[in-house]
């Protein structure tokens, strides 16, 4: 036969040059991207409907903008992310060390229970939070941002535990003779966390903010349990939107929020460096 | 000579019991100021259990340490006037070197030019100059102990701890870093304490040896008192290679003994040995200290005779296992009697080995100076 490319053989473990695997990994991408690509750019479209092109337009951006509920749930969802990732955070970053670190009693069922609001399916911690706050009788008359203590609560509790386990894992990794030597080297109890142990914990901190963030702004079944008679947040005006019908208005939105997410990933990513999530130092 | 400094580590009667397992069982002994003093034991004999009590690290379930004549038991790590290497070096993998090297004086709260001067300082004596602004990732395995070596130097302590320093290296490096550790200690006049399984490392290095075994002190005698004189069968075994007889012991006066040990044959002392006549005994006599000679012509006889009565101190027997090792050939080999004994020979000239082959017959004898009566 006439070699038609004089290049090195494929060796045996080479996927990446075969084209049965180039083509998977293609409509892998196509499948996981498709729809997203799709809403993006419908959100562009000049029509009332989502079905057909009719031409290139922004005028739905400015549309959705001018919505003032939209935006309002567009900064509830917002603060309500936020707050929740700084609770998260500091409980689910305090948990981990400190199953890592102490023997106590009845540890097994602390550990056992703590990864509960992952398992639990949402419709059911959704409801039980609603009954919750109803038996506690939480206030829903109040002013903003306190009328979103109930979401933020809730969403707290099914946010740290994500936290928690990243956290547990990154700290697996942990040397525990590093932070015997500065103690060795003189430092107290505290500081011996701050300069050895937070450091090594640092990449899955930034972890598990982007996780409990973004599980948190995407919420919806709980968020709609919890929520008050007038609180909204954005995915539950997106959907009380659909309900109506697709709007490229709804698109906009979404887009925006995408743009929004990856570009806070991209941020905090920059700011740790993407390598040290991964790489660990023996 | 060392006899007259005076003790800078006092152990007294320190026992440490993890549940039901006794790490470490009633030891005292003391560290004198300025020497290299070496833990020498098979795993989990202890050894770095005390080494992590003198630390601070774990607390004595009885007995006291003594720091510089100070009672240590509450005085958390981060006050005792010791530092430590930890056997996985522990440098902060986040930090640069100069970072931390630096880390101790920062917390100390030791002023910034000052500062940077002793971590210069400190980097020179590990021959790290010129490393400040690496990171530990970019480096050896050898010189992230070097700066551990040198964030423990730097807070100038009483004492240095090291644990397992040289495990880690490789063959070639770990030689080297044996003879550069010993300097560094000889120029700092610094205590090392170091903990080793290695009875090269042990040896070549320490003032004095503590040979741990089960949570006890075995022997604590310096290197050569070590191999020389073993007080019992397992430093006789676990220092330098060693073949044991048991025997039982016929003639016992103060200028001479003699033990009669089935397999191998009379064995004879220029020395008494103080043990209870006719009780068991083992004798240890090492393989170097065996002369191996080509049968027939009766020169071990000739030669044992030189020291010892008639009968006593030779053997004959038949090669049954050889391997060269370049500097040195060890022979296996089985007595008339029954009994096996290691023999090792040096190549002092390049055709030593060409002398004995497998399944010749050869005999052997020792001096009488040779043999160490182990009671226990």
């Amino acid at each position: 036969m006439i070699a038609l490319f004089n290049r090195t053989p494929r060796a045996p473990l080479e996927y990446t040059r075969t084209l049965w695997m180039r083509l998977w990994v293609g409509s892998v991408l196509v499948f996981l991207y498709a729809p997203l690509l799709v809403l993006m750019i419908f959100s562009f479209n000049d029509s009332k409907r989502n079905v057909v092109w009719r031409g290139f337009t922004t005028k739905y951006y400015e549309k959705a903008l001018n919505n003032d509920t939209l935006v309002e749930a567009l900064v509830n969802s917002l603060t309500i992310a936020g707050l929740a990732t700084v609770f998260s955070l500091v409980l689910g970053a305090m948990t981990a060390v400190m199953l890592w670190r102490f023997k106590f009693r009845l540890k097994g069922i602390v550990d056992g229970t703590i990864s509960l609001p992952i398992i639990v399916p949402e419709i059911c911690l959704g409801v039980a939070m609603l009954i919750f706050f109803a038996w506690v009788d939480w206030p829903t008359d109040l002013i903003w941002p306190l009328n979103l203590s109930a979401i933020t609560i809730a969403h707290i509790t099914f946010c740290f535990p994500f936290v928690t386990m990243v956290v547990r894992a990154r700290l697996a990794s942990f040397n525990k003779e590093e932070e015997e030597a500065a103690k060795d080297l003189g430092a107290s109890e505290w500081q011996a966390f701050r300069d050895v142990l937070l450091p090594h914990m640092r990449p899955a901190l930034v972890a598990g903010s982007l996780l409990a963030f973004t599980l948190s702004l995407d919420d919806f079944v709980i968020t709609f349990f919890t929520a008050g008679p007038d609180t909204i947040t954005f995915p539950v005006k997106v959907y009380s939107m659909v309900r109506f019908s697709v709007t490229p208005e709804v698109n906009a939105a979404s887009t925006l929020l995408i743009v929004l997410t990856v570009v806070l990933t991209a941020i905090a990513l920059k700011i740790q460096g993407t390598r040290n999530l991964t790489v660990s130092h023996a | 000579m060392t006899a007259q400094k005076s003790p800078i580590i006092e152990i007294r009667n320190v026992s440490k019991r993890f549940g039901k397992v006794t790490a470490v069982d009633n030891v005292s002994l003391d560290i004198l100021a300025g020497e290299f003093f070496v833990l020498l034991g098979p795993s989990g004999c202890g050894k770095t259990t005390l080494l992590r009590m003198i630390a601070g690290f774990e607390m004595p379930t009885e007995g006291q340490i003594l720091i510089d004549g100070q009672d240590m038991a509450h005085v958390p790590p981060n006050r005792r006037p010791v530092n430590m290497v930890f056997q996985s070096y522990a440098v902060f993998p986040h930090m640069s070197v100069a970072d931390n090297v630096a880390y101790g004086l920062k917390i100390a709260g030791v002023g910034r030019s000052e500062r940077e001067e002793r971590v210069r300082e400190a980097l020179e004596l590990v021959k790290l100059g010129g490393f400040e602004d690496r990171m530990p990732d970019q480096m050896s395995g050898g010189q992230r102990q070097r700066v551990a070596l040198a964030r423990s130097l730097v807070m100038r302590p009483k004492v240095l701890l090291l644990d397992e320093p040289l495990s880690a290296l490789d063959a070639k490096l770990r030689a080297q870093m044996q003879f550069e550790l010993a300097d560094l200690q000889d120029q700092v006049g610094i205590t090392f304490v170091t903990v080793t399984h290695d009875q090269d490392e042990a040896l070549s290095m320490a003032c004095r040896i503590a040979v741990m075994n089960k949570g006890d002190v075995a022997q604590l005698a310096t290197p050569s008192d070590l191999y020389e004189y073993p007080a019992n069968r397992f430093v006789a075994d676990f220092v330098g290679s060693v073949n044991l007889f048991e025997g039982k012991l016929t003639l016992d006066e103060p200028d001479k003994a003699a033990v009669d040990c089935p397999g191998v044959g009379k064995i004879y002392l220029n020395h008494g040995v103080t043990g209870p006549h006719g009780a068991d005994v083992w004798v240890a006599l090492r393989p170097e200290k065996i002369y191996l000679h080509v049968p027939g012509a009766g020169k071990a006889v000739q030669a044992a005779g030189q020291d010892a009565p008639e009968g006593h101190n030779f053997a004959r027997g038949r090669i049954t296992g050889m391997s060269y090792l370049g500097d040195i050939t060890l022979f296996d080999i089985t007595l008339d009697d029954g009994a096996t004994i290691r023999v090792s020979r040096p190549n002092l000239s390049r055709h030593d080995q060409e002398d004995f082959e497998w399944n010749d017959r050869v005999s052997m004898h020792w001096r009488a100076d040779s043999p160490v009566v182990l009671l226990s």
